[in-house]
């Protein structure tokens, strides 16, 4: 488990390097100088001066990119200021540190991604189960009409229609609020409860389909009708013996998805007016703040990388073929 | 690819040499049917495929078609018709009829604000959206059809490269990568000061969906290539000296064609999604072009004061997407009747 471990962090720490070497010539080899970009129409000679200083514009664009990872471990000098060890640089607008202001947005996105995915796995999954056991009935084919309707539903046209069903005509429940677990956490519960449940919709209907079809493929292999043949009893041959065997494909798609996660992370947020990593990164990209879109880039694509490191240990505990390798 | 409709063709001349006038009929019934004609008798009796493949055609031809509509609705998705009559708003510049200002003259209301037709918004909308998506879709199945036979048939340290390449392709966040890279393409070829064209928009949202869009079906592809690398008729293509150019066109592509359009009909969709989320969040096409993910961007902004507005693009995506599904569920089942749901 160690030398898995291991050696997928060496991956990935090699996969991020080259998205940030990617993005990072991506965003500086392009034709027009970025400062001009930053600096919008307005446009002294004196505010050019000083974005190419905080930039470092002025060395060649691989030493900028050398001074770029260097930062990230050790920190770097701006004329705004020191900007301690994980220093993604500093952002044009604000001029705040990028990471500052990651660290500052990251918790409601945190929530809101955490959320969705225990209730989609939980509903999503449970459903599913549900279905293949009692596959045939009507109650089965609910759930699979249901779930075929529902994936298809967007977030940007269910998420108002939520809202207007439960706030704005009933008012059942309050606008959703993003307050902080530690303050407050029935009001962190209630104020996320929409976004969770609208953003968990697509994908719960999805894991539905793909769990009670794995499921009912497994029901049917020779290991799981040997067992039901020794006479051990039906509720724990449908757990331990055909339930883990469908989580292996689900497992694989859902490291898969949880990039998707992140996206309709960023919809969500920006559906409901919530300020997380996908509204920083959508205002950062609508103002040309290139060092926050970096910032925010290679933290997306490192979480996303951490959290496939963890679906993948996962996937070694639910199957014991893959531990042995 | 040697199908048993080919070799009968080649055979027949031989049977032929002794023609019997009442063997004729007969040989005609046992005529061999190829996987195309078998496949189009599937389809045919799934009566869930064919609706689907309906809507669908019908959403094609509606966006093909919006121009014509257009003329005869008598409007068009730029005119601001609240300049011209200020009757059709109320102070805060809200559509003054109810729902949304739907009336005999304008069937699926007003948009608020600015006063455009909402029916040719959804129509010219749905022509941007879509022909964006088949379009880049094109282009992600040539290019993960000819990445993934390269890489299967080649072997080696191409496929190797090949594969590293897409992994790393596979593991960029996309979504976000898709929003970041979006301005930096268009500042590429459009200055700073000036506004984009929407060509150079479409281009860019295109390529930016193709970049990070082709890599799921090369792999299928490659997986698929490897397996029929080692399979006789290509043994026996490679024995009689064709080139690989010819053995890929000749042997390798006919019996790609189920997997390339299955999950084709999958793609699209989600590639439909794509472009109407790059408009959601604001990177995609401006507010000059008429567009359905747009069209959400404004719905939600006022959702609270005029929620009709989102009715008619929501259900109308929905219903495609459904639509698109189902028949890509039933375009599976008529190729490969073995894989059950």
């Amino acid at each position: 488990m160690l030398r898995f471990l291991l050696r997928r962090t060496l991956g990935a720490s090699l996969i991020l390097l080259l998205i940030s070497a990617f993005t990072f010539f991506m965003f500086f080899a392009i034709p027009q100088d970025p400062a001009m970009l930053a600096c919008g129409k307005n446009c002294t000679p004196d505010a050019l001066a000083i974005i190419h200083k905080n930039l470092g514009l002025d060395d060649p664009v691989p030493v900028q990119y050398w001074n770029f990872l260097i930062g990230i471990f050790q920190g770097r000098d701006f004329a705004v200021g020191h900007c301690s060890a994980p220093c993604f640089g500093v952002s044009f607008r604000t001029d705040e540190m990028v990471w500052d202001t990651i660290v500052d947005r990251f918790p409601t996105t945190l929530s809101l991604t955490i959320g969705g995915l225990v209730v989609f796995l939980f509903v999503g999954l449970g459903t599913g189960l549900l279905a293949a056991a009692k596959r045939g009935t009507w109650l089965d084919k609910g759930f699979s009409s249901a779930s075929l309707v529902l994936s298809s539903m967007q977030i940007y046209f269910l998420g108002p229609v939520c809202l207007g069903l439960f706030v704005y005509s009933t008012g059942w429940l309050d606008k959703p609020k993003y307050v902080p677990f530690t303050d407050d956490a029935a009001a962190w519960f209630m104020g996320l409860l929409i976004p969770w449940v609208v953003m968990s919709v697509i994908f719960t209907a999805n894991y539905t389909r793909m769990s009670r079809s794995t499921m009912i493929e497994q029901l049917q292999e020779e290991h799981v009708r040997a067992a039901r043949a020794k006479g051990m009893p039906k509720r724990y041959v449908f757990f331990r013996y055909a339930w883990r065997g469908s989580l292996i494909p689900i497992v694989t798609i859902l490291g898969m998805d949880i990039s998707a996660l992140l996206g309709g992370g960023m919809v969500t947020e920006l559906t409901f007016g919530l300020s997380g990593i996908g509204r920083l990164a959508i205002d950062s990209v609508n103002f040309k703040d290139l060092p926050l879109t970096m910032g925010v880039m290679l933290v997306s694509a490192a979480f996303i990388i951490v959290c496939n490191i963890i679906v993948d240990a996962l996937y070694a505990v639910i199957d014991p073929r893959v531990r042995l390798s | 690819m040697t199908s048993p409709i080919e070799i009968k063709g080649t055979e027949t001349p031989v049977l032929d040499k002794a023609p019997d006038p009442k063997a004729a009929p007969e040989e005609k019934k046992l005529e061999g049917r190829s996987p195309g004609q078998l496949m189009w008798r599937r389809f045919k009796r799934d009566k869930a495929g064919v609706i689907s493949a309906c809507i669908v055609v019908f959403f094609f031809v509606v966006a093909a078609a919006a121009p014509l509509i257009a003329k005869v609705y008598g409007k068009n998705p730029y005119t601001l018709y609240a300049q011209d009559d200020p009757t059709l708003f109320d102070e805060f510049n809200f559509p003054a009829g109810a729902n949304g200002g739907i009336s005999g003259d304008f069937w699926f209301g007003i948009e608020p604000k600015l006063g455009r037709d909402v029916f040719t918004q959804l129509i010219y909308g749905m022509r941007t959206s879509l022909y964006t998506a088949l379009l880049a879709t094109l282009l992600m199945v040539l290019t993960g059809v000819l990445i993934g036979i390269v890489g299967g048939y080649m072997g080696g340290k191409v496929d190797y490269w090949l594969g590293r390449i897409t992994d790393f392709l596979l593991a960029f966040p996309s979504q976000l990568f898709f929003v970041a890279s979006m301005p930096v393409i268009t500042t590429i070829f459009v200055a700073p000061d000036e506004a984009t064209p929407t060509y150079v928009k479409a281009c860019a949202i295109m390529g930016v969906l193709w970049f990070l869009g082709w890599m799921g079906l090369a792999r299928l592809i490659r997986a698929v290539t490897l397996s029929l690398r080692e399979r006789e008729f290509v043994e026996a293509a490679k024995v009689a000296g064709a080139s690989p150019w010819r053995i890929i066109r000749k042997e390798l592509l006919p019996n790609l064609v189920t997997p390339i359009l299955v999950q084709g009909t999958y793609m699209l969709p989600s590639t439909i999604l794509s472009v109407a989320f790059l408009s959601f969040v604001g990177v995609g096409y401006d507010a000059t072009t008429p567009d359905w993910g747009r069209m959400f961007a404004t719905g939600s902004d006022i959702y609270e004061q005029d929620p009709t507005f989102m009715l008619f693009p929501g259900v109308a995506m929905v219903v495609f997407v459904v639509a698109f599904n189902l028949l890509g569920d039933s375009v599976r089942d008529a190729f490969d009747p073995k894989t059950g749901r």
